[in-house]
């Protein structure tokens, strides 16, 4: 803050001071470092000293003292100062017009075009992955006529920018006035529609993000099924389990595990993707947020109004990926790491009052 | 491949035919063929393992043994010659002088009656032991018997785990478990749909040395249910025990078979002979 209000001055004393600053705290640390060393330090010499050479005593009734880190409080200090100042930043910084922001964070409007965003994600996410699914299947089948389309499927999809994708798929009519469904070269048609009729905004968006999201999910679910190893599919084979049923029940929930955090990835990616469909004119959140600072010129409290929303579907979605990982992490593990709730629980029961009491009475017993 | 299956295909279907009680389970093995790229891997072997009988096959590492097995159920496909269980020839139908290549849902019935137990036991691991015996008895179609129900088949599983003596871990996943349990829970899976024939592709071999013998109990136990027991083993004192039949076999061929007796202390063959000197003497002298 206060050097952008004198620049060139400042600047150059600045590190300066820093450094002399940063000089008395090293050798407090290190000074620090030697206590814990200390404490430790008697016990452990006089242990071996009196006990290595008479008779072995057990340790039972010594008292344990936990390894220091004293690095990482200062490392702890350091971060809590620099969130703190950024929170501070925020709060008092006016230009962010918070009333604003709070203002709009719920407006009808602004809920309708989060709806839509939840609604393309929701679509284009589920009919993505399926599709991704049977491409991914399709790439690693026997037959070179299926991974040859599926491989072209990826390679069109993957290399055409998405806004191109939408813009295309929005103007199709353009290219092709009517849309039919007959014997090829011949007039029997049992089904026929104009284009711009059957693809509008949301069937483009649509359209253009599931074809998308499904090039690069086959990808991400080829690369789980071949972490899956081999034995398992010929186990399987061997115990006469159908074709279908051993990619669904055997490798499928296998190969999840190497699948989930980068499909997450991708939805996440997908959600705040959305915003592209603005281009159609699709009121979405993005270009709902655009409409209204067009017109009250707040633009950047309802970019924020919009950020928020993108960091509340993120945090959902993060909670999602937590317990679906650790449904799927069933038997990949010995023993299934405590949930944050499980292990609060658990820290409560420690160190509550009268939790620790009774750990004491345990002790001295 | 076609001459060599046209001349003998009568013999097994003629003997099913008229013995159909008794030959439940027999293996007939004709001049079997096969190749990776360049290396032949099998070089015409032909065995017959009698219903109920136990074969034990032994040789160096890359003399074909794995493979040999595993054309048994079709896992691999024989370059030439023919495999038949009771008659019934493995992977074909005969129609006519024409054999047809049968499709994927006819192989895995055929490969329901051929339980097979692996080297690295291939259990699902995030299954638990009970599903993972459960599983084929529900969903795979089977020749001539119904799919079992779910509390069928966990019936006949906690059944099946109890014969291993393993009935208290049925709830525990895979990794839970020891390689002599996890070994012991690939059988129980292998044996839940029935099998007229049991594979076992060095089941010990990664394997602490304690845990062998819980397995290889296990197998002592099935060699006298009357299933048919075919064997790939480094274990020769297991072999001598158990075995109807050794099978010394080295580089794709069958040097030489004969009853545990004759192979082990009197082998004909030099190359059988130097084999054994170097893999069973250092085991007796200890």
């Amino acid at each position: 803050m206060s050097s952008t209000a004198t620049p060139v001055a400042q600047s150059a004393p600045e590190p300066a001071s820093a450094g002399i600053e940063s000089a008395p705290e090293t050798p407090e640390v290190r000074a620090a470092g030697p206590v814990p060393a200390g404490e430790t330090a008697p016990a452990g010499t006089v242990g071996s000293g009196s006990v290595g050479r008479k008779a072995a005593t057990d340790y039972a009734d010594y008292r344990l003292v936990p390894a220091r880190h004293p690095w990482r409080w200062v490392g702890t200090a350091v971060v809590a100062v620099g969130v703190a100042g950024i929170a501070w930043s925020l709060a008092t910084n006016p230009r962010w017009e918070w009333g604003v922001v709070a203002q709009w964070f719920t407006a009808q409007s602004i809920v309708n075009g989060l709806m839509e965003t939840l609604k393309l994600t929701a679509i284009s996410g589920a009919l993505g992955f399926i599709l991704g699914f049977i491409l991914a299947l399709m790439r690693l089948s026997a037959s070179p006529l299926l991974v040859s389309v599926s491989w072209t499927f990826s390679w069109i999809f993957r290399s055409t920018p998405l806004l191109v994708q939408m813009l295309l798929w929005y103007n199709l009519g353009y290219l092709y006035e009517k849309i039919s469904l007959g014997l090829p070269f011949t007039d029997v048609r049992f089904f026929e529609a104009q284009t711009t009729t059957l693809i509008g905004q949301f069937a483009a968006a649509v359209l253009g993000l599931t074809l998308n999201q499904a090039a690069y999910s086959a990808e991400i679910i080829r690369g789980g099924i071949l972490s899956v190893d081999q034995g398992q599919l010929e186990a399987a084979t061997a115990l006469g389990i159908p074709a279908w049923r051993r990619s669904t029940r055997i490798v499928l929930p296998q190969a999840m595990r190497a699948i989930l955090p980068t499909a997450f990835n991708e939805v996440i990616g997908l959600v705040k993707g959305t915003s592209i469909v603005y281009v159609l004119a699709y009121s979405e959140l993005f270009y709902t947020v655009q409409v209204i600072y067009n017109r009250t010129q707040q633009v950047l409290p309802l970019l924020l109004v919009a950020t928020l929303w993108y960091v509340v579907i993120t945090s959902v979605l993060s909670v999602f990926q937590y317990y679906i990982e650790r449904h799927y992490s069933k038997g990949a593990v010995r023993t299934l790491p405590l949930t944050p709730l499980q292990k609060a629980r658990k820290f409560l029961a420690i160190h509550t009052p009268a939790a620790r009491e009774s750990k004491q009475e345990r002790g001295t017993r | 491949m076609s001459t060599a299956l046209r001349t003998t295909t009568q013999t097994p279907s003629a003997a099913a035919a008229t013995d159909a009680v008794t030959t439940r389970g027999l293996v007939e093995i004709t001049k079997v063929r096969k190749s990776f790229g360049a290396a032949e891997v099998l070089k015409g072997i032909t065995l017959t393992v009698e219903p109920g009988g136990v074969a034990v096959i032994v040789g160096p590492s890359g003399s074909g043994k794995s493979t040999l097995l595993r054309t048994i159920n079709h896992l691999e496909k024989v370059d030439a010659g023919f495999i038949a269980i009771d008659g019934t020839l493995v992977g074909y139908a005969v129609r006519g002088r024409r054999l047809h290549e049968l499709r994927e849902k006819e192989i895995l019935k055929q490969r329901t009656e051929i339980g097979m137990v692996f080297q690295n036991f291939n259990l699902f691991p995030h299954l638990t032991a009970l599903e993972n015996v459960t599983e084929a008895p529900i969903v795979a179609p089977r020749a001539g018997k119904p799919r079992l129900s779910k509390a069928e088949a966990r019936d006949r599983g906690l059944e099946l785990l109890d014969r291993v003596g393993l009935k208290d871990r049925a709830g525990a996943y895979p990794r839970q478990l020891s390689g002599g349990q996890q070994q012991r829970v690939a059988i129980a899976r292998a044996l839940a749909l029935d099998p007229k024939i049991l594979l076992f592709d060095e089941p010990t071999s990664a394997l602490d040395p304690e845990l062998v013998n819980e397995v290889l109990d296990v197998i002592r136990g099935l060699a006298k249910s009357g299933t048919t027991l075919i064997i790939v083993t480094h274990e020769m004192g297991f072999a001598r025990d158990v075995a109807d039949t050794v099978v010394f076999m080295d580089q794709g061929q069958i040097v030489e078979q004969g009853t545990p007796q004759e192979i082990f202390t009197n082998p004909r063959e030099v190359r059988t002979r130097s084999f054994f000197s170097k893999v069973i003497e250092p085991a007796f002298n200890i």
